[in-house]
């Protein structure tokens, strides 16, 4: 298992991580290696210990055991200064309904050494004809571009995502997508928790299965759990047939049938039929 | 590190009181709450007991000085432990801790908003108790300047009191419940609603323990003639004993809130 890429220097190294709770252990002897500029997706069930895992990462959680770096210092001890390179979006809450997006995101702006333009992040958001608006009226999807908003102002180096697009329509989602690629082509390094495997394999470099506390495989979108390498199913109206070589097949169909092969279909293990069989025993 | 330093607290500060104050002169219902609550009771008492305490002096002027005392633990003490409670449980807290933002800063912003509505909350109850209850102002420069360390040192101990309590409500909903019943029984054990003296011992006892007692006969010893004292518990005003406790409910609430504040949930570590 490739828990490690050569792409750049770490910002995020992981080794042994380990938390209980009780009896329970959240997190299992987790060891992940996240280069800078990588948009990282940690897909699970709920449960797996996603939330427990970026909660360390972020310095809201201790840890029981293993070594923890972000940006090149231990989360569980980190300052200001630290805090102020990086991000974080939580899942969505209902706070500052009374204030504006522009009093919002400019106030949090100040909290950072080296923030962007409060103006500028609303726009890439797409909340500029919201701009004048009490936090109160904007609808989910809307309340939660601000929350991410409040999430990039301060220019952060590494970008936490938690589960950034429940509840958002398809083409709201879209716009969100653009939104991270932007982020990704600025440099930003972005470790994301996704329930939706579309969202992971749109936006992610490379893609963890976490379950039961445990990192099951790492890799990228493309790879994941020998994904490439499965055998494809080749289905027509009269028949199906699993095989290593699919273009061949489809080679010697086209001679049976004069023109088009009735109703064919070429299809790769889906990444969500890989991430099943991963997560299969803790599901 | 290069480049520009990390904003201060006392600005970030600044920024925190601008942002709490907005969030609540916004909430219209809030404010008209806050700021009429002890006037209407004022108004409700001052006018069941219409009768006068002495000759020249009316009961108004007796329940004004309960109501400021009322007021400041109010706005102090019932809006941050509801406050913080809320903001603890709706992820507020949280999201301030993700980002650099010192705590110092959110704490000043708090007692930046309590000053601030605690003063405006005061001058509205003095103003409209002069203009329609005849209350007499005290004349004396003197005893608006103790009238002044009273309110401050109230202002103060509820303030960090209300950040130790805003621990013990777990969730939003559940805050008023454990906040609103304490001010309450406090305000008829402390003299502000009966004539503390009328009391039986045993809760004037265990009312001399909170600090509401020692605000309401702070305040009355502004708003009443000097020879009320002797009407007190003990026959003084007890001022010395006022800001001895007070100042050890500001201490004591400062030391507990370091040690239980928590930016979290309770179920969240």
């Amino acid at each position: 298992m490739a828990a490690t890429s050569t792409a750049g220097p770490a910002q995020i190294r992981v080794r042994g991580l380990t938390k209980r709770y009780g009896d329970h252990i959240a997190v299992d002897d987790l060891s992940l290696e996240i280069p800078a500029g990588e948009v990282f997706a940690l897909l699970g069930p709920n449960g797996a210990g996603k939330t427990t895992t970026t909660e360390i990462l972020e310095g809201y959680r201790d840890r029981d055991a293993g070594e923890v770096s972000v940006l090149g210092q231990d989360p569980q001890r980190a300052g200001r200064a630290w805090r102020a390179r990086i991000g974080i979006v939580l899942q969505t809450s209902n706070d500052y309904a009374e204030l504006s997006v522009t009093e919002l995101v400019g106030h949090f702006a100040r909290y950072y050494p080296r923030p962007r333009d409060p103006d500028e992040v609303i726009e890439a958001v797409g909340l500029q004809d919201k701009r004048r608006a009490r936090v109160r009226a904007l609808s989910g999807g809307q309340r939660r571009r601000l929350d991410v908003a409040l999430g990039i102002v301060g220019a952060p180096e590494l970008l936490f995502l938690d589960e950034p697009t429940t509840g958002f329509d398809p083409q709201a989602r879209r716009s969100f997508w653009e939104l991270i690629r932007r982020l990704r082509t600025e440099g930003t390094t972005i470790l994301l928790t996704t329930h939706y495997l579309d969202e992971a394999e749109q936006l992610a470099d490379r893609v963890g299965v976490i379950a039961g506390g445990r990192l099951m495989a790492v890799d990228s979108p493309a790879q994941l759990g020998g994904r490439q390498s499965r055998r494809a199913q080749v289905i027509w109206r009269d028949s199906r047939e699993a095989t290593d070589t699919p273009t061949r097949l489809v080679g010697e169909l086209a001679g049976r049938y004069p023109g088009e092969i009735p109703d064919l279909q070429v299809l790769r293990p889906t990444l969500e039929d890989i991430y099943l069989d991963l997560i299969g025993e803790h599901s | 590190m290069s480049g520009p330093a990390l904003p201060g607290a006392l600005r970030l500060g600044l920024a925190r009181t601008g942002i709490e104050l907005k969030e609540f002169f916004r909430l219209r219902e809030t404010v008209v709450f806050t700021f009429s609550f002890p006037v209407i009771l004022l108004f409700v008492f001052g006018s069941v007991f219409d009768a006068e305490l002495a000759p020249g002096v009316s009961f108004a002027q007796y329940f004004t000085a309960g109501m400021l005392a009322s007021g400041i633990m109010l706005s102090s003490f019932q809006t941050l432990a509801i406050g913080i409670a809320v903001e603890r449980d709706e992820g507020t807290l949280k999201r301030l801790r993700g980002t650099p933002m010192p705590p110092l800063a959110y704490f000043l912003g708090k007692i930046g908003l309590v000053l601030v509505t605690s003063v405006v909350q005061a001058v509205v109850l003095l103003l409209l108790g002069a203009l329609l209850l005849n209350l007499e102002l005290p004349t004396d420069p003197l005893l608006w300047l103790r009238l002044a360390w009273v309110f401050g040192l109230g202002v103060a101990a509820g303030t960090t009191a209300g950040i130790a309590y805003s621990t013990l409500a777990r969730s939003s909903k559940s805050a008023s419940a454990v906040v609103v019943p304490v001010v309450v029984v406090l305000q008829f054990i402390s003299g502000v609603f009966f004539v503390f003296t009328d009391l039986p011992g045993w809760m004037q006892a265990i009312g001399s323990i909170f600090p509401l007692r020692w605000l309401a006969q702070g305040m009355r010893s502004v708003f009443l003639p000097p020879e009320f004292a002797a009407m007190e518990a003990g026959g003084s005003w007890h001022l010395g004993a006022t800001a001895l406790i007070l100042t050890a409910w500001l201490v004591a609430g400062m030391l507990l809130a370091l040690r239980t504040f928590r930016w979290q949930r309770h179920d969240q570590k």
